[in-house]
């Protein structure tokens, strides 16, 4: 849930990257650390193994600027993604306004996604969430990889619903800024609606 | 359903950072911070400018929910004090109210139990105050009273916090 205080005059929401393990959510959140100003963030938070294994989450926190005389901000989160680390991406998925879901485009990833994703539902459920209700967008990663799914099939599989998506190489940076455009766009459109 | 939005009127801002600099000050303490339970900053007062308080608030939050969720492994429902010991300064971390977290970061000066002692009586205080706020946002919700800021907010003013 966005936290509204009318005394500092300031909005904040929070963004949740979610998808499975090795897939490049901590990737997109370093480029977007990297390529923004230094005054619009905040230190970025890695709980990470000793191998750089997400171990609990990252954290991001960014100032937008201003709508309506508030201060805009938004904190962005990924979660673990080795399937063992549930009971850690449920905590993480706690108060979220909006869910980025990063998949990994290879072709022997693809269960590996679909399993992340019905994980997601799953773990949203139990919070009293309903994926088709939250702000949701899909991001198909590591597009300059050889041995990839077409966007197509992966759309087939991971978006039914036909949330806005993007082709992306987090590593490079191609698409980060457009998913994370998209998701504070759908947020700020939900507010608009005052839930 | 998930928890109702979280909104921070100014007189009830006023008299929560009221109570927290009398804790301060009462405790014997260094900082203090309030903390949504999504890691959110709610306050802070002290010598907050020493540290990063938005890390700090998104950490916290962090770890009440580790806690939280190990509490109910073995059957608790919460464990509504956590204490962190440094070699200088301390962290004593409660929960208030059900949803919000406190955080009194302390050192010799002070002590465990002086700091316990005035928190629990600070928090009875916040929570009358939290609870009013959530019954207030309540109301709200019901009446779909649209005082809310981003009523009016345009597809531009959107497409302007990315130029």
């Amino acid at each position: 849930m966005s936290f509204i205080n009318y005394a500092s005059r300031e909005i904040n929401c929070k963004i949740v990257y979610y998808g499975p393990g090795l897939c490049g959510k901590t990737t997109n959140l370093q480029f977007v650390y990297n390529k923004t100003a230094p005054e619009a963030k905040g230190k970025m938070i890695s709980l990470a193994t000793e191998t750089e294994r997400t171990l609990f989450f990252d954290f991001l926190p960014l100032a937008l600027g201003e709508i309506k005389g508030f201060k805009t901000r938004f904190h962005l989160y990924t979660v673990p993604g080795q399937v063992f680390y549930d009971a850690s991406r449920k905590l993480i998925l706690k108060g979220v306004d909006g869910v980025v879901f990063v998949a990994d485009s290879q072709e022997e990833r693809i269960d590996a996604n679909i399993e992340s994703l019905d994980n997601l539902n799953i773990n949203l459920k139990e919070q009293g969430y309903d994926l088709n209700r939250l702000p949701f967008v899909v991001q198909y990663n590591k597009r300059d990889l050889p041995n990839i799914v077409s966007v197509e099939e992966l759309r087939r599989e991971l978006n039914p619903a036909n949330v806005p998506d993007f082709e992306a190489c987090a590593t490079t940076g191609e698409g980060v800024f457009e998913t994370l455009k998209a998701i504070a766009k759908l947020i700020l459109i939900d507010l608009k609606k005052g839930k | 359903m998930p928890s109702p939005q979280m909104v921070m009127y100014e007189d009830e801002y006023k008299k929560i950072n009221h109570i927290i600099e009398k804790l301060l000050r009462e405790a014997n303490s260094k900082v203090i911070f309030l903390v949504d339970k999504n890691g959110q900053l709610i306050s802070g007062v002290g010598e907050t400018e020493r540290f990063d308080t938005t890390s700090l608030a998104s950490l916290t939050a962090g770890n009440i929910a580790a806690t939280g969720g190990l509490a109910k492994l073995i059957g608790e429902k919460e464990f509504s004090i956590l204490f962190h010991e440094g070699e200088k300064d301390n962290l004593h971390i409660s929960i208030v109210g059900g949803r919000v977290i406190l955080v009194v970061l302390f050192d010799s000066r002070s002590s465990l139990g002086l700091v316990r002692l005035r928190v629990k009586k600070a928090s009875e205080e916040l929570t009358a105050i939290f609870d009013g706020l959530l019954k207030r946002a309540e109301e709200k919700e019901k009446s779909s009273d649209s005082e809310f800021p981003f009523a009016e907010i345009t597809d531009d003013d959107i497409d302007n916090l990315f130029r």
